[in-house]
């Protein structure tokens, strides 16, 4: 079994400076693994947050989400560069 | 957050490059958008910012602003940017795409903006098939003042001014924006979108894509309206308000395409370019003769001139006329001039008066509201302007005494009766003329051939213009007079 496997298909990423914790992207995820948390931000806003696992990158939690920069989703690059050096794919 | 990068992941969604890294706002908040949590805007914003992503057109994009709570998008967004004045965005758009045909032209409006107070624009502008797309936000309410009722409020919903319910008896029905506009021959695309759950939102960016598009395709006008939560003054939850869209504001306002002519639409011809400035005295009819011959002062003249002049009387008096070869006088001679006019909806009697400015600098403004020379031709228009000369200015009344109560010490005074005069001359209409006259020797700043050439353009009757060249010269003789008599 290679690496790729095993990891989820997405990923996400919150910014917590922007989320302002209006709780759409919770609704609407649909294998329901973005929570909310406990402590407030910067702001005063509870923000989301990602459960660490079972992310399929679709995006929907994006799409709802108001907030330009609060929600960054990623998917497993089709080809892994697991080349030296690199370790990253080219960002589309 | 910027796009930031983990091994073996790419981003499939992110931050749309046509918004700025870092909000220039006030304070710290440069890293977030001052929406409220769940507003629609916020994800209206970010439909568009990625068409303008795909479409690749950030570099010529200029986004027109409203005023409502999307007033800040020149914040946001990285495109060129106007904030227009409540309701206007479509008319700056017009004016915008017209001027810049190669830039993408976006008017964003909210209901308040877009179906009340701007109503005017938004439906000429359709009518006119403006090649410009517009993206209005119809969240049915005035959100960022508060909470009146807009025009799209629905019937039965509470707002500040409809502590009640919206009433029909009262405000009348929710205005359909789209099915209004729908029914012109010109736009190409009108489509009303929701923001009410996922599914929605997704048509939603599809619609405000192809939006964009059509302009990019030079296809005409295209409007997307989006229904749009606004939790703060609907006093909801971002979920309650998000769903509230789907589930109650849809049955008003049924979402679908009202008008789609992006299949047959060709591309919008281009209005004609402006001609050729040396093209206007053909086309205006204008014999090359009768224009100024250069400039009769080049450069520096010798004496400075700044004229005020304001002209009043009842209408039918030729009040207008005397501002107008003044002024045109003055721009034989090379001056700078403003000629304003003011009058009431009559065509003959009720009062006009009109503001005339002459001047060796640039004009700043064509108000005068101290004039050098006030030319009342009535009592009335002496009372109500007497006061506005500038001390040492003169007063030249239509009048044989000049009322008691109206003399002032401070400013020169010639009272004669001109209608009289011009009577004996030939003809009581060229009362204003023998006052133009007097008027010109107080200003002596026009050459006589700058007068000759004004009245030759503005009076076609060579018989008028003789008339008119005779109590011209009757009137600087009157003036003359009056001074030896002092
Ligand atoms: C000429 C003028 N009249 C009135 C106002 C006050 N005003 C500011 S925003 C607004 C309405 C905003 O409502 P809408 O367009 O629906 O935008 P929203 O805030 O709901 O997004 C009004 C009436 C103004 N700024 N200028
Ligand atoms: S008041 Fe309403 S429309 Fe305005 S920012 Fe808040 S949620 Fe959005």
């Amino acid at each position: 079994m290679s690496d790729t496997e095993k990891r989820d298909r997405g990923l996400l990423r919150v910014g917590v400076d922007e989320c302002k914790g209006c709780g759409l992207c919770m609704d609407a995820c649909p294998p329901k693994v973005i929570g909310m948390s406990e402590r407030l931000n910067h702001y005063g806003y509870r923000t989301a947050t990602y459960a660490g696992k079972g992310c399929t990158g679709c995006g929907i939690c994006f799409m709802v989400c108001p907030e330009p920069g609060a929600l960054t989703v990623y998917k497993l690059a089709k080809v892994p560069m697991v080349a030296a050096g690199t370790g990253v794919t080219g960002v589309s | 957050m910027s796009n930031e990068m983990i091994p073996d992941y790419e981003v499939a969604h992110g931050k749309s490059k046509a918004f700025y890294e870092r909000y220039e706002r006030k304070g710290e908040l440069h890293h977030q958008t001052h929406y409220c949590p769940g507003c629609g805007h916020g994800n209206v914003s970010k439909m568009l910012a990625r068409a303008i992503d795909e479409l690749g057109i950030q570099d010529r994009t200029i986004l027109i602003n409203p005023v409502g709570c999307s007033v800040f998008g020149y914040y946001y967004f990285d495109v060129g940017n106007i904030q227009a004045a409540h309701g206007r965005a479509p008319a700056v758009a017009t004016a915008v795409k017209r001027s810049r045909p190669d830039s993408v032209v976006v008017a964003y409006q909210g209901d308040g903006d877009l179906a009340a107070i701007g109503s005017g624009e938004i439906l000429h502008a359709a009518n006119r098939g403006e090649n410009i797309t517009v993206i209005f936000v119809n969240n049915g309410i005035y959100s960022m003042t508060g909470g009146q009722v807009a025009p799209t409020t629905l019937l039965g919903m509470k707002s500040l001014t409809t502590p009640q319910g919206r009433s029909v008896a009262n405000e009348g029905y929710p205005l359909h924006v789209s099915e209004l506009l729908a029914t012109l021959e010109a736009p190409v695309l009108i489509e009303r979108v929701g923001l009410g759950d996922a599914k929605q939102i997704v048509q939603a960016t599809r619609a405000i894509k192809r939006a964009v598009e059509n302009q990019v395709r030079g296809l005409g006008f295209s409007l997307i309206e989006v229904l749009s939560p606004c939790p703060t003054i609907w006093k909801m939850s971002a979920l309650d308000a998000q769903h509230w869209v789907r589930d109650v504001m849809e049955k008003t306002f049924p979402l679908g395409v009202f008008c789609d002519r992006t299949k047959e639409a060709h591309p919008r011809l281009q209005p004609a370019p402006a001609p050729a400035l040396a093209e206007l005295p053909r086309i205006l009819g204008v014999a090359d003769d009768d224009l100024p011959e250069g400039h009769p002062y080049p450069g520096k003249r010798a004496e400075e001139v700044d004229l005020h002049v304001r002209v009043a009387g009842f209408g039918g008096q030729g009040v207008l006329l005397l501002g107008e070869v003044l002024a045109e006088a003055g721009l034989d001679a090379g001056l700078e001039v403003s000629w304003l006019p003011s009058y009431g909806p009559e065509m003959r009697s009720g009062t006009s008066n009109c503001h005339v400015r002459l001047s060796t600098k640039t004009i700043d403004s064509p108000l005068v509201v101290l004039p050098d020379v006030l030319v009342a031709m009535n009592e009335p228009s002496l009372r109500k302007f007497d006061d506005s000369v500038r001390p040492g200015g003169w007063v030249i009344y239509n009048g044989d005494t000049f009322p008691e109560d109206c003399k002032r010490k401070d400013v020169n005074v010639l009272a004669l009766p001109f209608t009289d005069i011009a009577h004996e001359l030939g003809d009581a209409r060229v009362g204003n003329m023998v006052m133009l006259g007097a008027l010109l020797e107080i200003a002596n700043a026009l050459p006589q051939t700058s007068i000759d050439a004004a009245l030759g353009r503005l009076v076609k009757n060579p018989k008028w213009v003789a008339l008119d060249e005779r109590a011209l010269e009757r009137g600087r003789a009157l003036l003359k007079e009056s001074l030896l008599e002092v």
